[in-house]
């Protein structure tokens, strides 16, 4: 069995991670950032990938990283989710990083494990772990064709491209990008369109790109576990101050129990995700139902804590200048990527071997 | 003299030493239980002659596992689980040396069964309502009232008990806790048949009922306390059960739609497939608690246990009723009976859904667990209390 705890330095980690989130960004600057055309918070991302090393953690020191592990990782995952922080972090140092570690592509991973460079995988930001496809022609050591909705595709510096004849990269700068206007204003999308674009083959197949995906929809469940404990909190102090009919609202058992069920799964939500994340830092065979599992609970979890949120906030939960959209919109762009819900059910039945109808 | 308390490979060496003595299979069951209670290899984490070795709690499975593999006899916890789950605990906690010897070998070995004489028709979830009366006389008490729902007290040699001893002061601070002899003069144990068609709990009338002092379990007053004990045991006994993947009713479920290509349905694959995930996300937060628990930090998750557990255990004995379709019709056995112990997987699926809409009542209702997560855990402000400072004999009743 894994261990499902948190260890000293876990705890450590934490408590760095969580110390300069509140810093940099707190929720305040977060909301501002979405104001602005900066495709994320550059600086958030030199304190957290430079300063702090979280970028690297899961790279060998050889290879210019932490030699910690994916259960590292996830912990920052968590931190990152209470912020809804813009940085390209699941994206480049998970993502992508995971799939430079399965390819074996050594030189790039250095800089991305330094926080140098941002690099992204180029599929569509949904894409399950099993469902990877390429959309893109190789030929000549030149690229073309599109990609639509690709997370922190404008914040890349180099794209990860999995095409024909296997997982190219390509400097961002010779790629066509348009900026989307996402339903995730903290971590945005972009359309990515090649037309003959230099590249050069980091692999001969998907696998890499498969393995990838499935470190992060491990990793992800993380980032919703951090969320839903965040609006869980906010929420309860809200409703310990907030007064009507001459008592505090949180007083009422329409409220409370809703909150004991929420805090319920958050505390299974941190099982899960804890096995899963687990699971990918050992190689165990049993990741992929670990992660499915993850992925189908926490989806739900942190969509349940962020609607939660908004609804016991009353009227001042559907404004502007509150954060519970920003979870909310997280939340349920996070339910969407790397596969739904229903995706991984779907998977999870292959696995356990319950066949569909 | 103290010794170190046992670890893993100290208990493995002491079991097999044991199994080596104690030939299974040709040792008599009752006498073979009753030299593991003596090895102090019953309850691992109880004390030195009371059945256990002072080890970690998190080591009982193992030694239980090694017992099983050798074909030992069982003490049949399925028979004894209010004994085991909330007496044992509670004496230990709260008894008197005698009390503790008297008490906890018989309980354990499977000899005295027990039950738990607490819900009255007027004291559920307010328990601390409860009107039972117990008057001291002399050396002993005397014990009047009615009790209800009280499971299996038509087997139990033993119950715990508790009762009013001072009217006159406000509910929680009037009670005291005893131990009540099943078999005394005045005890009368009526059969309440239920929803699933049988008798498991009982109606049961006290009359007269003297109860030596020797019998009480704690101070006279401290009944609600002691209760408290109980009720928190209770709800780990009920929800807090370590069982591998697909244990459980997803287990039964599961295997009913790989052996019957037949029923599938779309919806039901997506409601089989979400129960499966739900069962497996509960698994692994027990699994996490007990590591908690092991490296000395429990958390708060057991509150939510018993909770996750009857809502699923629901939904999935509900699931399987659906799934068999026109077999889901039809029921195995109405006969009024009384059964000698609760059994999911023995009785049939129409059973299974019936007797899990228990889940959500015995050992204190999901709404009552719910206002103690919101209370204790997110510190959320309490329920208006109207009768707390009330003497318990003016309360409305
Ligand atoms: C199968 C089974 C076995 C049992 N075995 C035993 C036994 O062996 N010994 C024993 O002593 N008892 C036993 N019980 C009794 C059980 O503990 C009680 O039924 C339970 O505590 C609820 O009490 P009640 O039935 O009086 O319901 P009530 O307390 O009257 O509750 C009625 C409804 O009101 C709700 N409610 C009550 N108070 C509140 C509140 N403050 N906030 C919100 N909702 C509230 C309840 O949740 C419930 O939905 C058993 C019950 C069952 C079903």
């Amino acid at each position: 069995m894994s261990d499902l705890l948190y260890s000293e330095i876990e705890t450590d980690l934490r408590a760095g991670v969580r110390g300069l989130l509140d810093d940099k960004a707190p929720w305040t600057s977060v909301l501002a950032g979405v104001e602005k055309d900066a495709p994320y918070d550059a600086e958030l991302w030199r304190a957290v990938a430079g300063q702090l090393g979280c970028a690297g953690l899961p790279v060998p020191e050889d290879l210019g990283g932490a030699g910690a592990t994916w259960r590292e990782t996830a912990v920052v995952m968590e931190e990152l989710g209470r912020s809804a922080a813009p940085v390209p972090f699941l994206t480049s140092a998970v993502v992508a990083t995971a799939a430079l570690l399965a390819a074996g592509e050594r030189e790039l991973l250095a800089e991305l494990a330094a926080g140098e460079r941002i690099a992204v995988l180029a599929v569509p930001f949904s894409t399950p772990p099993g469902g990877a496809a390429a959309t893109v022609r190789a030929a000549d050591e030149a690229l073309t064709g599109e990609v639509t909705s690709v997370a922190d595709g404008m914040a890349a510096d180099v794209l990860l491209v999995p095409a024909s004849g296997g997982l190219y990269a390509v400097d961002a700068a010779d790629a066509r990008r348009t900026a989307v206007t996402s339903l995730d204003m903290t971590r945005r999308l972009a359309d990515v369109a090649f037309s003959g674009a230099p590249a050069r083959r980091v692999a001969g197949d998907l696998d890499a790109v498969r393995a990838a995906l499935l470190t992060g929809a491990a990793m992800l469940a993380s980032e919703q576990l951090g969320l839903a404990e965040r609006c869980l909190d906010d929420t309860v102090a809200y409703v310990k101050t907030r007064y009507q009919f001459g008592r505090p609202v949180g007083s009422y058992q329409g409220l409370k129990h809703r909150l004991a069920d929420l805090w319920t799964s958050i505390t299974q939500a941190r099982a899960v995700a804890r096995h899963a994340a687990s699971c990918v830092a050992a190689g165990d065979g049993d990741a992929p139902i670990a992660v499915a599992v993850a992925q189908a609970h926490c989806s739900a979890v942190a969509l349940k804590a962020a609607e939660e949120c908004v609804q016991m906030h009353g009227g001042i939960g559907f404004t502007w200048e509150h954060p519970a959209h920003l979870y909310l919109k997280r939340a349920k762009a996070d339910s969407i990527a790397l596969g739904t819900a229903d995706h991984h059910r779907a998977a999870l039945a292959e696995l356990v071997d319950l066949p569909p109808a | 003299m103290s010794t170190a308390p046992p670890d893993a490979d100290e208990l493995g060496r002491q079991v097999g030493e044991f199994l080596a003595a104690h030939d299974p299979s040709a040792t008599e069951p009752l006498e073979f239980l009753r030299a593991r209670f003596d090895a102090g290899l019953a309850w691992v984490h109880y004390p030195e002659g009371l059945g256990g070795l002072g080890a970690p709690r998190h080591l009982q499975p193992a030694v239980d596992r090694a017992f099983a593999e050798a074909g030992a006899p069982t003490n049949h916890p399925e028979r004894n689980g209010i004994g085991l789950g909330m007496a044992a605990p509670t004496i230990l906690a709260f008894g008197t040396e005698e009390q503790k010897r008297r008490f906890l070998r018989p309980l354990w070995t499977g000899e005295e069964l027990w039950c738990q004489l607490f819900s009255e028709p007027g004291a559920g979830s307010d328990l601390a309502a409860l009107a039972t009366r117990a008057v001291r006389d002399g050396d002993a008490w005397t014990v009047d009232g009615q009790k209800v729902w009280t499971s299996m007290a038509h087997e139990a040699r033993w119950a715990i008990l508790v009762t009013r001893t001072d009217p006159g002061v406000p509910k929680h601070r009037g009670m005291t806790y005893f131990v009540c002899d099943m078999t005394a003069p005045g005890v009368e144990v009526r059969p309440l048949r239920q929803i699933t068609g049988e008798a498991e709990f009982n109606e049961v009338f006290l009359t007269g009922v003297r109860i030596p002092d020797a019998h009480r379990l704690g101070e006279v007053g401290q009944g609600w306390q002691v209760s408290t004990t109980t009720l928190m045991n209770e709800r780990v006994a009920i929800g807090g059960n370590a069982a591998p993947r697909e244990g459980g009713m997803i287990g039964v479920v599961a295997a009913l739609w790989r052996d019957r290509p037949e029923l599938r349905t779309p919806g039901l694959h997506d409601a089989l497939l979400r129960a499966w995930v739900e069962t497996e996300a509960a698994r692994l937060t027990g699994e996490r608690l007990r590591q908690q628990l092991a490296a000395g930090r429990p958390g708060p998750e057991g509150s939510g246990a018993k909770l996750a557990f009857a809502k699923l255990n629901q939904e999935v004995s509900g699931l399987e009723l659906e799934m068999l379709g026109e077999d889901g019709l039809r029921y195995d056995d109405w006969t009024m009976r009384r059964p000698t112990e609760v059994d999911f997987t023995r009785r049939s699926p129409g059973y299974r859904y019936l007797r899990a809409k228990g889940n959500s009542i015995e050992g204190g209702t999901s709404e009552i667990l719910r206002n103690i997560i919101a209370e204790r855990v997110l510190g959320l402000p309490g329920e208006i209390r109207v009768d707390k400072d009330v003497a318990w004999k003016d309360l409305p009743k």
